[in-house]
């Protein structure tokens, strides 16, 4: 460089051309993974000597320590299937508790992990293997591909996620990039990446969706373009809607047609799992032509159907129709109609499908945009967030946590400190208070997801703020904040405001639930809304009530002199009753119960009240008065 | 932090700039004299916007400066940067989706400007006190229920959103007066609203969900 650059404060700083301004962007995907690099704005899919984009996310390890990854690893599938792993992104930032409910990977030995992580093991050709190091496997292949593809060594990348991953996910894929030796400049939402494909090489602003169908997880996104910057509105999908549901339905449908005529035939799960592969084939075959076969080995006896696409599109009009009815959802979230929409980006090779593109033509009013690959799409934008890192560029992502972050409360109730689709960073803070008189500590759980009941939700993270000084219940004030960064990756702090007393956690859960779960949480949250919202008012009375009775027990002890025996038992009767009505499940009752109490306690309230300003104007001290009412 | 004079204390007080020493001008991101990225402080939403400190906002205006601003203030723009530049343009991002997010949604622009008059609001989320807005909630919750197609939800939900508009016209007025009485009246009234009108999207949507 000759020329010194001059920079306004603030804008992007130019770093010095050289080795490190490139960094390649990165689709790590459940399936198939996509490396890809943009150089002046142009952005392309680096491909092997076949001229294919596509890597399967399979990892091969041989008895001789050899690894590969890819086609060559699926290549060893027939021989040494127990040496073969795939779909480990299931499994990214999990628990040992959780593996056991992820299907595909059940043909491996787990160990829970040992240390502070509880990060599982996979047993593999005698092996103990993190998903994160699995992981950096296939990270460090793409990374070779494209040092041979470039020419020149790289050190730094853009990671694509989804959307729902949560927070133990990202720090995993983060920690795998950096084993495979990679520094990730920016962890990127995949419908955001999409997007951004789109959008540089075109001067476009408005609102734009994103409709990504993979094999079995559906995600949709709606974004704002603006001179340069994309802000993510709302987001939304469903983690058990894919294309695999197509292939499954043919078969379903064969199986019966074959049932109709007396055939019946139950598919044995060896013979299922080709079932599926020959659905599959049937189904890409139906994009292109009118008509295909289907080609059922069933009880080793070779049984075509011809099947045409008419037939086809009614097999599948359910599961597509479930995907437009989650796009209309998500545009009422964000209160948009379908024709305010300027375009909409097809993701995921099950958008290849006519009826799907049909289907989203025919909700938004215009055909789709489908002239990137939709398995290329994401790694390609990647590849241009890579490059407006490194090299700087007008471009701006505003995205949006995509799931509700909180504490719990008493009772397990949620307290949301962070609501879903809020934009990143940010920092947000809530007070709490002391639920007990002198309570010295407080447990701080902090959950995510959109459920009422702690329970239901996912936890996070539990620390503990010691040293509350000791106060009346309720006199506390402890602000909680969370600070989320703009890799969506959460910080909770405590501080006790009278004394200052801090604490910080970096939040590094634990223990997890798999991707499906996560996303299942944010679906049912919708239909149990309703129900959470009577559990969550059961809950508030009894805490009422536990209050209220506390006090009166407290006030009893201090003052009980000022009630006659008759009227002290008419009241001990009264918080009897209460504590009957707490034990059940009636918040009517519990209700009614607490008024009669505290109607019935009025009396000795005011009596209290009047001995506390006869002691005030009899020249107590404030202390001396504090310790006698409180 | 929701006083009105707050920025116009944090430039008063004035600030050194961390980085070369010199006094900062006020409120400003960016130090004048060697142009580092300073702390966001405590800044009047408003005016952390550059906006004019009233309840009427023009959206395109609001979503204008917010952007201009993420452009200089993003972590992304940092990526380069010695980590305290990060961590405070962290800070300064943060602060301004906090004061993004207050203004662009009527009801929490509301609640903002009705705390700094003094206005006594129960917080976000909680029940409503006025015996006839909750009488009203009810009779209107019980049509929701009842409603049995996604059109005669629709109507109920157009209705609502008919009556928010007139409150939020009345809204302008009301601030512009400081009627606290009465802002109370209407925040609670947009509020309750504000909700109905979300719980019509979810009936639409098992509505539609439920069809075959």
């Amino acid at each position: 460089m000759t020329l010194l650059e001059i920079h306004e404060p603030g804008t992007t700083p130019l770093p010095h051309a050289g080795e490190d301004t490139l960094a390649i962007g990165i689709d790590l995907g459940t399936t198939n993974s996509v490396v890809a690099v943009a150089r002046e704005g142009r952005a392309e899919a680096l491909r092997d000597d076949h001229g294919t984009s596509l890597v399967p996310s399979v990892v091969y390890y041989g008895a001789d320590g050899k690894t590969d990854v890819g086609g060559a690893a699926l290549a060893h599938l027939t021989g040494e299937p127990h040496r073969v792993v795939s779909s480990i992104k299931r499994l990214m930032g999990r628990g040992a508790a959780d593996v056991a409910a992820i299907a595909g990977v059940r043909a491996y030995a787990v160990e829970p992990g040992t240390g502070e992580t509880d990060m599982v093991r996979l047993r593999i050709g005698g092996r103990a293997l993190t998903p994160v190091e699995i992981s950096a496997d296939i990270l460090r292949a793409l990374r070779v591909r494209a040092e041979a593809a470039l020419g020149r060594a790289i050190g730094k990348a853009v990671v694509t996620v989804p959307a729902y991953f949560d927070d133990a996910a990202r720090t995993a894929t983060r920690d795998a990039a950096r084993l495979a030796g990679l520094e990730v400049l920016r962890l990127v939402n995949e419908p955001t990446a999409a997007a951004l494909a789109y959008g540089l090489d075109k001067d476009v602003e408005g609102i734009y969706a994103v409709y990504d169908l993979g094999g079995g997880t559906f995600d949709f996104s709606l974004l704002r373009l603006e001179k340069g910057v994309f802000q993510v509105l709302a987001t939304g999908g469903d983690s058990a809607l894919g294309g695999d549901d197509f292939d499954r339905a043919l078969v379903e449908h064969a199986l019966a047609s074959m049932a109709a005529r007396g055939a019946s035939h139950v598919l044995k799960p060896d013979e299922a799992k080709t079932a599926l592969m020959a659905g599959r084939r049937a189904k890409e075959a139906l994009t292109a032509a009118a008509r295909a076969e289907l080609v059922l080995d069933l009880g080793g006896q070779p049984t075509t159907f011809a099947i045409d696409r008419t037939a086809f599109e009614t097999l599948i009009a359910p599961p597509v129709d479930r995907t437009i009815g989650i796009c209309a959802r998500v545009l009422s979230d964000a209160a948009i109609e379908p024709s305010d929409v300027r375009g909409v980006v097809l993701v995921g090779g099950s958008t290849r499908v006519p009826l799907v593109r049909e289907r989203v033509g025919r909700l938004f009013g215009k055909p789709p945009l489908a002239d990137i690959d939709p398995d290329e799409v994401v790694a390609l934008g990647a590849a241009l967030q890579a490059e407006a890192l490194t090299v700087g560029s007008d471009t701006l992502l505003l995205d949006v946590t995509p799931l509700s972050l909180g504490i719990e409360t008493m009772g397990g109730i949620v307290e949301k400190v962070i609501p879903r689709n809020t934009p990143i960073p940010v920092s947000l803070a809530q007070e709490f208070t002391t639920y007990q008189d002198g309570q010295g500590a407080m447990v701080l759980h902090v959950v995510q997801g959109e459920r009422e009941m702690a329970a239901d939700c996912r936890s996070l993270a539990r620390f503990e703020l010691q040293g509350i000084p000791p106060m009346a219940a309720g006199a506390a004030r402890i602000r909680v904040t969370f600070t989320v960064d703009a890799d969506g990756l959460l910080t909770v702090a405590a501080q006790e405001k009278t004394t200052g007393v801090t604490q910080r956690v970096e939040v590094k859960p634990t223990y997890g639930i798999s991707e499906d779960d996560m996303a299942r949480m944010l679906y049912d949250s919708l239909e149990h809304a309703q129900q959470d919202m009577e559990g969550r008012l059961l809950i508030e009375a009894r805490v009422e009530a536990e209050r209220l009775l506390l006090a009166l027990d407290a006030a009893l002890a201090a003052d009980g002199d000022l009630l006659t025996s008759a009227e002290r038992s008419e009241l001990e009767g009264d918080m009897g009753r209460l504590r009957t009505a707490i034990a059940g499940t009636d918040r009517d009752a519990i209700t009614a119960a607490a008024q009669a109490l505290e109607e019935r306690s009025k009396v000795f309230a005011e009596r209290r009240m009047d001995r506390g300003v006869r002691s005030a104007l009899s020249g107590l001290s404030l202390d001396q008065l504090e310790s006698k009412v409180g | 932090m929701s006083n009105p004079t707050a920025a116009a204390t944090a430039s008063a007080t004035g600030a050194t700039c961390w980085s070369c020493g010199a006094r900062t001008a006020g409120p400003a991101p960016f130090c004048t004299a060697c142009g580092a990225v300073q702390p966001p402080g405590q800044v009047d939403h408003f005016a952390r916007l550059g906006l004019e400190r009233l309840f009427e906002v023009d959206m395109t205006q609001l979503d204008r400066r917010y952007f201009d601003l993420q452009r200089q203030l993003h972590p992304d723009r940092f990526a380069r940067r010695t980590a305290r530049e990060k961590a405070l343009s962290q800070q300064q991002a943060a602060a301004l989706n906090e004061a993004y997010e207050t203004l662009r949604n009527p009801l929490r622009r509301a609640r903002y400007l009705a705390r700094s008059l003094g206005v006594d609001l129960p917080d976000e989320g909680r029940t409503i006190d006025d015996p006839e807005l909750l009488m009203e909630a009810m009779e209107r919750r019980e049509a929701l229920v009842e409603a049995a197609t996604p059109a005669q939800v629709e109507q109920l939900a157009n209705d609502a959103a008919g009556e928010r508009n007139d409150v939020l016209q009345s809204l302008s007025a009301l601030f512009a007066a400081t009627d606290k009485a009465a802002i109370r009246a209407a925040i609670l009234r947009l509020a309750y609203l504000d909700k109905f009108t979300e719980e019509a999207r979810a009936r639409r949507f098992s509505m539609v969900r439920a069809e075959p």
